[in-house]
């Protein structure tokens, strides 16, 4: 029964003008001990029925998102001369990674309502609501959080990195750095012609410990007492180790 | 070499952790300061979260400390009997100090008055110190013999008890309080209190200075152990890959330290201890007073 539905739902479907086909060059990362970052090719194509419509041009954007995370944001201010945590505010989810790659300049490639619509843009993958009413400027905190990830290249944003021939078959290659969060990191294409968007398309790369890594994580959280008496047992090990070594040196 | 730490969830360099552990552990061994401090700031710097810093340096401490006390235990300038007396003062001052931060949290604006009674603290510390064994320097250099300990009140308290290794006879009221005070400080401020209970010994317990960095050590191991596995259990954030990184550095560190100490006379590792924690003092009121230039911070949900 259930499969029937699915199948009417798949027939009746609309057979939409442009769609994505997609390759990931790995739709996995595996952390490992020597881990320092990875490289992650990201191609398609756009499939289509009837010939490439003329105006407006054919645009691509992709947008790679870590898991949510909720963060609190300080604010430092002078009090009696001296600079102290004055104001928090606790954003309710913002993305521990987010690169976007785009075929061209930005505001040539969505509009600011379909950007609203899909959640698109950096500012815009982060939400914060219910900040406390003392907060003079709950903004400031928002643009804050932008500003210092992107210094540290956890948020990206690439206008025109996205390799687009012929308005058929695209590309492109999000670095992403050594300091990954592990989960599954919804990665989102969206074709647009003219700001609004025609097609999109959704994923998923899964990042993993793996090894040695995976093994000390869930010690630490299933077996909090055995791994806290282990990191003892190797601390005092290495400090014997280091005075038997020491003497055996001078003597 | 980069290496992945599966807890803090950054990468970082195997060798600049190896020699920031070392470096260290060089002033653990010489001075019986556990070196928090001085890690949590680089640390920081580096990119661990706060929380899990905190945690592992806890773990890397007991390491460099176990390491520091072995190496002074084979010059018999530990004195085991103070140091437990010490310990037993510590443990309850620290519950008392965690008493104390949760009700000052409870009135608000902690972060300011802890920072505040620091700087004041370690200047005070830091420049009767550096007076002290000045005079003392000069007073060797000039020929001068330096004044003979006097009898004072202390010595007319009860339950008096012969610490061998220090070459004292006195109550145990003093040690005891000295480790309360030490311990409820260290809560408060989070830290180990090494360099808040070095001169306490040096000048208020008259300890020589040589048995009061061995001692300060042996008590430290079990401050900084007890928090390690507090830390694994409660909050998840010891980073077992991290401490051994540094560790590996720190334990040899502080049996060099401990070399470079035995060379030194009392009063140059005064002076230098001196230095030290003026230097801290120095480097916090400049945090406190200096325009910082990113007025934002970004922390994980929790934690102070």
């Amino acid at each position: 029964m259930r499969l029937l539905l699915a199948l009417l739902l798949l027939v009746s479907w609309p057979a939409r003008a442009e769609e994505v086909v997609l390759g990931l060059s790995q739709d996995s990362v595996s952390i490992s001990t020597n881990f320092d970052g990875s490289e992650i090719l990201i191609f398609g194509a756009v499939k289509r029925e009837d010939a490439i419509p003329e105006d407006p041009p054919l645009q691509v954007i992709i947008a790679v998102a870590g898991p949510d995370q909720s963060v609190t944001v300080r604010k430092k201010d002078r009090r009696f001369g001296i600079w102290v945590n004055v104001e928090a505010v606790e954003i309710d989810a913002a993305p521990s990674f987010y690169a976007i790659a785009t075929s061209a300049p930005w505001n040539e490639v969505i509009s600011d309502v379909e950007d609203l619509r899909h959640s698109i843009s950096i500012p815009r993958a982060i939400r914060s609501v219910g900040a406390p009413m003392d907060v003079s400027d709950p903004q400031s905190f928002t643009d804050a959080i932008i500003r210092i990830r992107k210094s540290n290249r956890a948020y990206q944003l690439h206008e025109s990195s996205v390799n687009l021939r012929e308005e058929t078959l695209f590309d492109t290659a999000i670095a992403m750095p050594a300091n990954l969060t592990e989960g599954a990191y919804p990665t989102r294409i969206f074709l647009t012609r003219g700001g609004e968007v025609v097609s999109q398309y959704e994923t998923e790369i899964d990042v993993r410990k793996v090894g040695l890594e995976r093994w000390l994580f869930t010690l630490s959280r299933e077996q909090p007492l055995l791994y806290g008496l282990m990191s003892l047992a190797i601390a005092i090990a290495a400090g014997w180790g280091a005075s038997a070594a020491f003497r055996a040196l001078r003597g | 070499m980069q290496i992945y730490l599966p807890i803090a969830e950054v990468a970082v360099n195997a060798f600049l952790l190896l020699g920031l552990g070392g470096a260290v552990g060089v002033l653990s061994g010489m001075f019986g300061v556990g070196g928090g401090f001085l890690m949590t700031p680089l640390l920081f710097f580096i990119g661990i979260p706060p929380a899990v810093a905190v945690a592992t340096e806890a773990n890397q401490i007991v390491a460099s400390s176990f390491s520091g006390v072995l190496a002074h235990l084979r010059r018999k300038t530990v004195d085991l009997r103070m140091g437990t007396v010490l310990l037993i003062g510590g443990l309850v001052g620290a519950a008392l100090g965690v008493m104390l931060f949760n009700y000052l949290k409870s009135l608000g604006q902690v972060d300011l008055l802890v920072k505040l009674c620091y700087v004041v603290f370690l200047g005070i510390i830091g420049g009767l110190m550096f007076i002290e064994s000045l005079n003392a320097l000069r007073n060797q250099r000039s020929g001068k013999a330096p004044p003979r300990k006097k009898h004072n009140w202390i010595h007319g308290l009860p339950f008096k008890m012969r610490f061998r290794t220090s070459g004292l006879y006195i109550s145990v009221i003093p040690p005891l309080i000295v480790g309360v005070a030490v311990g409820v400080l260290a809560a408060i401020m989070g830290v180990g209190g090494g360099f808040i209970m070095v001169p306490a010994m040096i000048y208020l317990l008259g300890m020589p200075t040589k048995v009061v960095v061995g001692t300060s050590l042996f008590q430290i191991i079990f401050v900084t152990g007890f928090t390690t596995m507090l830390h694994a259990t409660t909050n998840y954030t010891v980073d077992v890959v991290l401490a051994v990184l540094l560790l590996v550095g720190g334990v040899i560190g502080a049996q060099v330290g401990t070399v470079i100490g035995s060379k030194l006379r009392a009063e140059q590792l005064r002076i230098l201890l001196a230095i030290m924690v003026l230097a801290v003092c120095g480097k916090l009121a400049f945090d406190l007073l200096v325009t910082p230039s990113e007025l934002f911070v970004v922390g994980a949900t929790g934690g102070h």
